[in-house]
């Protein structure tokens, strides 16, 4: 009896600061939320206000001003296709990784994760100036080509982490059989590992859809996505707190519908060989 | 099938795009800031866009910090992104000498002499034109009336730095929330540099002396901090070091400021009723003095102006007239009413009836204006242009770095000799590594 009591006290107080923890990394985008409802009056008022009448001014506005299909349009695009390449590139990577590794296979993945910890504007130059030789800025091609390489690493290193759970055996087994290279592929580490790819696929895309860098720098009136669209509504003279709030529910809608019906399978991706 | 399906979704898909690139006539991009008149130009374009149906404006609008990295990097790598460049008085003149602006020409109906003198002298170098003014502004001096008056305060002309911290002590009243004083604390060349600037001006500094050594360490610098970090330890907000305009205007706003001296638009903001609750309690005055009232106020216009790489100059130039014109004033002023008009920039409109009428801060600012001048902005002669920045490429970076000391001053994690020591020292490396000195 006191052993339960206990175990109560213990899971209440877990439950208690889980949810806690939750509201507190929530509460920003709650604070989003509200403010893309208030007047840009409202918005500014010291101590916030949490009871106001919501108006709907302020998506007005942001249709108004902006097309935000248009930009929606290039982020979808530009994260789909991007994520759709990395993994025609990753994935044969990884199995090259996972299933025949040679004495370089470390020291290369080493190297593909190191690029990761370079900032990105330390290859702004080189890159804006290959873009603009081959006419490729303000492109969506560009943009698709950029993100692909960015996430790529991770890609391969998700999906080597993946495919090394898969026993090696399974593999010879198939191949004894007389499965060809892509038989092997399709009908055996593929239904294995579909789990890893698409989590892999689906952070890809979140990251694709987020990224905010390289748009700024690489697009201007044609290829910008969403997270270009939010940058244009920060001012440093005058009021757009309430705006800049509404614009950014807009941009990060799609992707927290679509990362709420996913995230099973983005916490899978994301814990891969942690439990070792 | 399924991939089938899903590579001829792709195929429509760049089709799409491409064919929305490829379906524009003469096709203008304009890179600007957002704020307000900004804004207001966007939603008036279509109106250009009806005179002229050969011509399609596409907008590409950014944060100004942004905007200046985006532009800068086009610019510099002849990247051809822009037809239509938003700057400031800190490029145009640098980028102008330096052969990447098409300099400015239009026909006598534009009247280039209405440009206010000081706008276009700092918009110009070797006596060419290289950005037309779409907005000008100065700084001075906003305060409460009802909290000067109940205070016994008067403010006439240029107050001096020690009526200002005078005033600033009367007007505080932290249990009810007003502070005496409020300034820009947060670090940057735009930011708390620019007031910083003009304030040292009025003491007697300089950035550099005629051989372009940093003076950050003279008796005239030390003695505008200590009174800034002082003044705003005292009778200033909390967390004074991370404020810059917006942040003091929504304070302002509040009615949590008894004066606040910044750029000249904030008058249009704190006067407008629909977002401050102070509308009918503000006054104004000319920024403060203490030695001299040589640079004590700013100058800056957002201009629009022509890159070199622009394949589409004439066109650029075109709507470059149409946007900064007297007509597209006058237009504003009938459309959207005369205190929302673009000022700061022609002495027509000052000379406007309807404007004065409805810009109560009219007079006050084309007085700042009209006492900024790039050319002369220190006591002791000084090599460089500009008020609130010297017109030279390495100033971004040491404006930056020396915001960052007087921000760290005002925070009270360095001292006020401390953080000009390491200022002068940043700014003495980067001089030196530009080869101005030995």
């Amino acid at each position: 009896m006191f052993g339960s009591y206990e175990w109560n006290k213990k899971l209440v107080i877990r439950t208690v600061a889980s949810w806690a923890l939750a509201l507190l990394v929530f509460f920003p985008i709650l604070f989003m939320l509200v403010t893309s409802f208030k007047t840009e009056l409202q918005a500014i008022a010291v101590p916030s206000l949490w009871v106001f009448e919501p108006t709907l001014e302020n998506y007005t506005e942001v249709q108004d001003r902006s097309d935000y299909l248009h930009f929606a349009w290039n982020s979808i695009i530009t994260s789909v296709l991007s994520t759709i390449l990395g993994l025609l590139i990753a994935v044969p990577a990884a199995y090259s990784f996972a299933f025949a590794p040679t004495k370089r296979s470390k020291d290369i993945m080493m190297w593909m994760l190191s690029t990761k910890m370079m900032p990105a504007v330390g290859a702004l130059i080189p890159i804006y100036v290959i873009c603009q030789k081959l006419g490729l800025l303000d492109s969506v091609f560009a943009l698709t080509i950029i993100f692909t390489m960015i996430n790529l690493p991770i890609m391969v290193w998700m999906l080597y982490s993946n495919f090394k759970d898969i026993p090696r055996e399974i593999l010879e087994a198939a191949r004894m059989d007389g499965a060809t290279l892509w038989d092997e592929f399709r009908q055996v580490l593929l239904p294995l590992s579909m789990g890893g790819i698409a989590s892999t696929g689906l952070l890809c895309l979140v990251l694709s859809w987020n990224e905010a860098f390289w748009v700024l720098n690489l697009t201007s009136a044609n290829a910008g996505t969403l997270a270009s669209l939010v940058a244009s509504y920060s001012s440093p003279e005058g009021l757009f707190w309430a705006k800049l709030s509404a614009v950014s529910v807009l941009a990060i809608g799609p992707i927290v519908v679509f990362g709420w019906f996913s995230q099973k399978q983005l916490v899978q991706g994301l814990t891969f060989g942690a439990v070792k | 099938m399924k991939i089938k399906q899903l590579a001829m979704a792709v195929a429509g898909a760049l089709t799409l795009s491409a064919a929305s690139i490829a379906s524009a006539e003469t096709e203008l991009v304009i890179a600007t800031v957002n704020n307000g008149h900004m804004i207001e130009m966007q939603k008036l374009s279509s109106k250009f866009e009806e005179a002229n149906p050969d011509i399609k404006l596409k907008w590409v609008t950014l944060e100004e910090g942004t905007l200046r990295q985006r532009v800068t990097t086009d610019i510099a790598t002849k990247g051809g992104q822009f037809d239509i460049m938003t700057i400031g008085m800190y490029e145009a003149p640098i980028w102008g000498k330096k052969g990447w602006l098409k300099p400015l020409e239009f026909d006598a109906s534009y009247d280039v002499e209405d440009i206010l003198p000081a706008v276009r002298d700092g918009l110009s170098a070797d006596g060419k034109l290289y950005a037309a003014p779409f907005y000008g502004e100065s700084s001075m001096l906003m305060y409460r009336k009802d909290l000067a008056d109940a205070a016994g305060i008067k403010f006439e002309g240029r107050p001096t730095w020690d009526q200002v911290a005078e005033a600033a002590e009367k007007m505080t009243d932290k249990d009810n929330g007003v502070y005496g004083i409020c300034l820009r604390g947060k670090p940057g060349w735009g930011d708390n540099m620019a007031f910083l600037t003009t304030m040292a001006n009025s003491y007697g500094a300089q950035w550099f002396d005629m051989d372009w050594k940093p003076q950050l360490t003279s008796e005239p610098w030390k003695n505008a901090i200590t009174d800034y970090v002082d003044m705003m330890t005292k009778f200033g907000p909390p967390g004074s070091s991370a404020n810059s305009f917006n942040e003091i205007l929504a304070l302002y706003n509040e009615g949590k400021c008894g004066m606040w001296i910044d750029a000249t638009i904030a008058a249009s903001f704190i006067t407008d009723p629909e977002q401050s609750k102070v509308a009918d309690k503000v006054a104004f005055a000319q920024a403060p003095q203490k030695a001299t009232d040589k640079g004590a106020n700013w100058l800056w216009a957002w201009s629009l102006a022509v890159p070199e790489s622009s394949k589409k100059s004439a066109e650029a130039m075109k709507f470059i007239e149409w946007a900064t014109s007297k007509d597209y004033i006058k237009m504003m002023g009938e459309e959207k009413g005369w205190g929302k008009v673009p000022t700061g920039t022609r002495a027509s409109t000052y000379a406007n009836e309807d404007f004065q009428k409805a810009a109560v801060f009219a007079d006050a600012e084309i007085a700042a204006i009209k006492s900024a001048n790039p050319n002369d902005s220190t006591l002791n002669e000084s090599p460089y242009v500009g008020v609130q920045f010297a017109a030279i490429p390495e100033f971004q970076a040491i404006g930056t770095a020396v915001g960052q000391q007087m921000s760290a001053a005002l925070a009270g994690k360095v001292s006020v000799e401390e953080a000009l020591e390491a200022a002068q020292k940043a700014a003495d490396r980067e001089m030196r590594r530009a080869g101005y000195y030995e």
